[in-house]
């Protein structure tokens, strides 16, 4: 049943529309706009004239190495992000499943997480890894690794992977915890009769199964690890060592608010904001598609 | 082809005796369908022989083998689930081959057995359908054929009929019936439908409250139910309960509404006064003079027949079937109760009370 509501008059539905929209329009709509206006601007540092340059801000930061580097660690970040949280949630939602006693406890434990802000969880992983004061970096110098992220660019960029998957795990736990539940036990049991072993049923039916959940938590966990992510990293590594973990939203601050090239920033705003476009695109043609196998 | 032996198989959930020590033998090739209301423990025995459900405990034997601890891919089994379980994600085809694929079959033999199945089941035409483009009484089919190419030991059937509609569900039971005689294959099919028990069972098993109150073919369970549950369950409308005593010499009862019924099979055992339960089925209730009057206050037209419902003297409740038209029919009713119709239980259990 729907319910219509039917107004008499303009003036109370927008009335009652207004706190929304001006939320929208002041947070996103209108930074944006300033986004778009000053990725054709150039501007000088102290902000005291600005120039239009048309299109030469996007050209310039396409041909740039350290841009395209930080595309490059993006894409490396947010692969490795994607799948490390969706294949651990998976594991941990298949075990939760299975668990009889206790089976709340587990759940409520592993979404917790997810209520940690990003800042408060870097730097739960820096008192863990750090290499002088963390318990587990400490742990791995005195086995011999030589473990420091704040030198070794590979191992900044793992941790803040770690990290980062860590915080998404939660989410992708509760979606894959409600997949497994829609699939009917007896799918399972008639598979079992047939003669399947816990992994070949896994592989061969629950597995497909999860396919349609799978592929909308890919597309939120990308869109998480390139835009989400920025307070993880900013607290664990600074983008840092060089630009070992800048990522792309990471040099939209680096270049914006600590170089002060405006017209830069401003453009590599606007290019991941057709990312993100493009992104939400593709997972809104899935949601419509609701049959999926 | 195997036979089926469960030893006092007993089930507990928690603090909830579930099965109270059940025994059957199933012979090769024998249909044995598992009756009773829902909550009487079928389903559990069920899911004990398919390995589902751990047995507390007991055995289970199939051929002889002991499978009690053994996993659902070990026992050789197939089994028809209520709501079909087909994949959702597989085509008929790689449902049906789902099994043998798994038993490393050679893909040819797979494709033979699979089409040999979907051709007596006339689903040939639906092999390359997913499970969702199909009916009810498709999706049975292809159940029923994921079961059938395996060819195994045993079949067990779950209120398989229970989703389709009324029309279809006879055609199936028909179907299910012939198939399992074709193919021989010994077989448990539960049910809470006595129609679908009594036409489909070479024997039946009538479960209450987790205990088999009765193993018989369904005749004999109809012709000499063991106790008032069974009495009641088999049959339809179920069968008329009258209170009464042993009249002394045990050859005859008392009803409360003050009739004397004469035992024609024989006397009783059991002290003068003792209390009894007569049953006799709303069938066998004769229209005509000199037994009671039954009052009546429902009538319930069949066609053929009619069921009348109404109260005699004493008060208890009278259900009658007789073939006569539903109009005409006054307020009040002369019916006799044929001696040879009546079943003869304690008053007290409630067990059967043969001659003695």
């Amino acid at each position: 049943m729907r319910k219509k509501v039917i107004f008499k008059g303009i003036a109370l539905p927008w009335l009652l529309l207004l706190p929304q929209l001006l939320i929208t329009g002041v947070f996103f709509f209108w930074p944006a706009g300033q986004a778009i206006y000053g990725s054709f601007l150039r501007e000088d540092a102290f902000g005291l004239s600005r120039q239009f340059v048309g299109l030469e801000n996007f050209t310039e930061v396409l041909a740039d190495p350290n841009y395209l580097a930080a595309g490059w660690t993006t894409v490396v970040f947010s692969t490795s992000v994607a799948f490390l949280a969706l294949g651990a949630a998976l594991y941990l939602a298949v075990q939760a499943d299975k668990a009889i006693r206790g089976a709340n406890a587990y759940k409520t434990m592993l979404i917790w997480p997810y209520a940690v802000a990003p800042a408060i969880a870097a730097v739960l992983w820096l008192f863990m890894f750090h290499p002088q004061i963390g318990l587990f970096g400490r742990m791995l110098n005195g086995l011999g690794v030589p473990w420091d992220y704040k030198l070794n660019g590979d191992q900044a960029l793992l941790l803040v992977i770690l990290a980062s998957a860590w915080k998404q795990v939660s989410y992708n736990f509760i979606f894959f915890m409600a997949g497994l539940q829609s699939i009917p036990k007896s799918v399972l049991e008639a598979a079992a009769i047939d003669g399947a072993r816990p992994m070949r049923r896994f592989w061969t039916i629950i597995f497909p199964l999860l396919a349609p959940t799978s592929f909308f938590l890919l597309v939120v966990n990308i869109v998480y690890a390139f835009f989400d992510t920025f307070g993880v990293i900013h607290a664990l590594t600074g983008g840092g060592p060089g630009q070992a973990t800048t990522t792309l939203i990471y040099k939209v601050y680096v270049d914006g608010v600590q170089n002060l090239n405006f017209g830069s920033s401003a453009a590599q705003s606007v290019i991941l904001m057709f990312i993100v476009i493009l992104l939400t695109a593709v997972q809104f043609r899935f949601i419509e598609r609701k049959v999926h196998y | 082809m195997a036979t089926l032996s469960l030893d006092s198989v007993k089930k507990q959930f928690a603090a909830t005796q579930v099965l109270h020590g059940i025994d059957l033998e199933v012979a090769d090739g024998e249909m044995i369908v598992v009756v009773g209301a829902s909550g009487c423990g079928k389903s559990t025995l069920l899911r004990i022989v398919a390995g589902l459900e751990t047995a507390t405990s007991g055995h289970v034997r199939i051929d002889g083998r002991d499978v009690t601890a053994l996993e659902p891919a070990d026992r050789d089994i197939a089994m028809v689930f209520q709501n079909y379980a087909l994949y959702p994600h597989m085509s008929v085809f790689e449902n049906m081959a789902y099994g043998l694929k798994i038993r490393g079959m050679k893909p040819a033999e797979i494709r033979r057995r699979v089409d040999e199945a979907a051709q007596m089941l006339e689903i040939g035409a639906l092999l390359e359908r997913k499970p969702r483009q199909l009916s009810g009484g498709q999706r049975q089919r292809v159940a029923m054929g994921r079961a059938v190419v395996r060819e195994p030991k045993l079949f067990l059937f779950d209120e398989p009929l229970s989703n389709l509609d009324a029309k279809l569900r006879v055609q199936m039971r028909a179907e299910i019936r012939r198939l399992q005689k074709r193919l021989g294959v010994t077989s448990l099919f539960v049910t809470h439908d006595q129609v679908e028990a009594m036409t489909l069972g070479d024997r039946l098993v009538v479960m209450h409250q987790g205990r088999a109150a009765q193993v018989a073919s369904p005749m004999e369970v109809w012709g000499r139910p063991a106790d008032t549950y069974v009495a009641s369950f088999i049959g339809s409308p179920a069968m008329n309960f009258l209170a009464a005593t042993m009249e002394p010499g045990g050859g005859a009862a008392a009803l409360k509404a003050g009739l004397a019924i004469g035992f024609t099979d024989g006397p009783r055992a059991g002290e003068a006064g003792m209390p009894l339960t007569l049953g006799i089925r709303p069938e066998h209730i004769q229209l005509g003079q000199g037994g009671l009057d039954l009052a009546v206050d429902l009538v319930e037209p069949l066609g053929s027949e009619t069921v009348i419902h109404g109260t005699i003297r004493g008060g208890e409740t009278l259900t009658v079937r007789l073939p006569i038209p539903a109009r005409g029919i006054g307020a009040v009713l002369p019916v006799i109760l044929p001696w040879d119709a009546f079943h003869i239980f304690d008053g007290s259990s409630g067990r059967r009370i043969e001659p003695a």
